[in-house]
């Protein structure tokens, strides 16, 4: 288990317990949470799931593949700590971390 | 509460994103959503993918958990398949016998498998695969070592043998076209499939019509080609296509061509009925045709535009459609609907297994097929909505960026 906050671009914010072995994507989409689009459901093809990751946390989640790098690219507004949510696998390594959510998908 | 009500009939990607859309866009009233099925809306795509191999549990398919329809007061009415529409009465009517009566209408009604109709064909151990409860019955004789012909060589039946390789099956693919993936990709993309298959272990055989399933003992024996040559089977996966469920539309008197004629508000010729996903035939700007699409890009988008039409918001549909298909360790990803092409190029090489093909119509790009190669795909988006007629010889040079060519 591991505690997830997702802040949404108004600042809203949401604190889940989500299941280690889930992508952050799908503890999103499982929990309620808005703004996680994820139209291709994780396969790391559409870039909907785009999220800012908290820079403190940014090393844990490991870095982002060849293809997610080319997909970030086409990001709207991709910073520096951006990843796409489908690709974090959550483990108890994770417990506390803080994403936040652009404005737009896609 | 207002007393209005919208019916979905259908609860597939198209169905669900509706139910959700109209609550995002505050439709104050009611929702039914009635599918056929006895599950809630769920992806699709994994079926011939990571569920089918175990890899992906089945918690993990469905789009939303069962709570948001009961926090969002979404009525699920799942196992009712509706039998017939009254337009004048504004009703639906289920094959068990209910009723639902509506003010506005959406038919998210999808699509079902072509079926086989050669002699044989009804008996066990041939199988389809487009619902959960088809892949739970393939499943079952998924074991190392069996033996599994696929009809069909398009991506249900390549992906389908892809994972069966990987999980140890003997695999042959009889595909009647003379190439693989014929309807929905051009043939350098169709040969580098073919080599891949191949190299994997999987007997490719082109131009290969079934024209009768070998029965024993009540179950599939073998596939008869045309000619007479028999291919031993043990289970048998048939993956020929899907047809529009437009039929209740039809009868119901809604203008229906290649499924559900809709406008650009995903509109039917009725006004209160709405038809959006893979049964609906509408009306692409990009185009300037009709096509209809089987997509989840493209459910998801037209349940978003019907939603926000039904609430009092015009945002007319027009994407530009595209396609995955996850096979072994590659990833073809398609932008756009390459059909009537008249010039393909192609940037990088099919050996490094990455590489596009861009398809051209009087200049102007219409479709991209990218392997391993998502720059190519995502940067083809924008150039295909714009209309761009970029010159082919930069195309080709895989150190020019996509963006520099609109």
């Amino acid at each position: 288990m591991a505690k997830i906050t997702y802040i949404e671009h108004s600042g809203e914010e949401h604190t889940v317990e989500a299941d280690a072995g889930l992508s952050v994507m799908e503890a999103a989409v499982k929990n309620l949470v808005p703004g996680i689009d994820a139209d291709c459901g994780g396969a790391c093809a559409c870039a909907t799931c785009h999220v800012y990751v908290e820079a403190d946390w940014f090393e844990k989640t490991g870095g982002a593949s060849a293809m997610e790098e080319s997909m970030l690219d086409f990001a709207q507004e991709r910073q520096e700590t951006s990843r796409l949510s489908c690709q974090i696998k959550i483990s108890d390594e994770l417990d506390g971390l803080i994403v936040r959510l652009p404005e737009f998908q896609g | 509460m207002s007393e209005e009500t919208v019916v979905i009939v259908g609860a597939g990607h198209a169905g669900g994103q509706a139910a959700a859309s109209l609550r995002q866009f505050k439709w104050p009233g009611h929702i039914v959503m009635a599918g056929e099925e006895a599950y809630l809306p769920y992806q699709r795509p994994p079926l011939s993918k990571g569920f089918l191999s175990g890899d992906l549990e089945y918690e993990r398919l469905f789009l939303k958990p069962e709570a948001f329809y009961a926090q969002h007061d979404v009525d699920r009415v799942l196992e009712a398949e509706i039998a017939s529409l009254d337009l004048e009465a504004k009703t639906v009517h289920a094959k068990n016998g209910e009723a639902h009566r509506f003010d506005k209408l959406i038919l998210a009604t999808g699509a079902r498998v072509r079926r086989l109709t050669c002699p044989g064909a009804d008996c066990d151990g041939v199988y389809y695969l487009r619902t959960i409860d088809d892949v739970r019955g393939i499943q079952a004789r998924f074991r190392e070592g069996a033996r599994l012909v696929v009809v069909g060589g398009g991506y249900i039946g390549l992906e389908a043998a892809a994972v069966a390789r990987k999980m140890g099956l003997e695999v042959t693919v009889l595909e009647a076209e003379d190439r693989v993936l014929a309807r929905v990709a051009g043939p350098e993309v169709s040969a580098f499939y073919q080599d891949v298959h191949r190299d994997a272990g999987v007997d490719i055989r082109l131009g290969a019509r079934v024209s009768e399933i070998a029965v024993e003992d009540g179950c599939v024996r073998a596939c008869v080609l045309d000619g007479g040559e028999e291919t031993p089977a043990d289970l048998v996966i048939v993956g020929i296509g899907i047809l529009p469920n437009a039929e209740i539309a039809a009868e119901a008197g809604l203008v229906v061509s290649n499924g559900i004629d809709t406008n650009e508000f995903a509109q039917t010729s009725h006004r209160d009925v709405y038809a959006i996903g893979d049964c609906a035939n509408h009306f692409n700007p990009i185009y300037d045709r009709r096509m209809r699409l089987e997509s989840v890009h493209n459910a998801l988008e037209q349940a978003k535009t019907a939603a926000a039409h039904i609430c009092g918001k015009e945002k007319p549909y027009s994407q530009v459609p595209w396609f995955w298909s996850d096979q072994y360790d590659l990833k073809l990803q398609t932008q756009g609907v390459s059909a009537g092409y008249d010039e393909a190029v192609v940037r990088g090489a099919p050996d490094a297994r990455s590489f596009a093909v861009f398809y051209l119509k009087k200049g102007r790009l219409i479709a991209t097929d990218a392997v391993n190669a998502p720059a190519e795909f995502l940067g083809s988006k924008a150039l295909i909505a714009a209309g761009a007629t970029p010159a082919p010889e930069r195309l080709k040079d895989p150190d020019v960026p996509l963006k520099d060519l609109i």
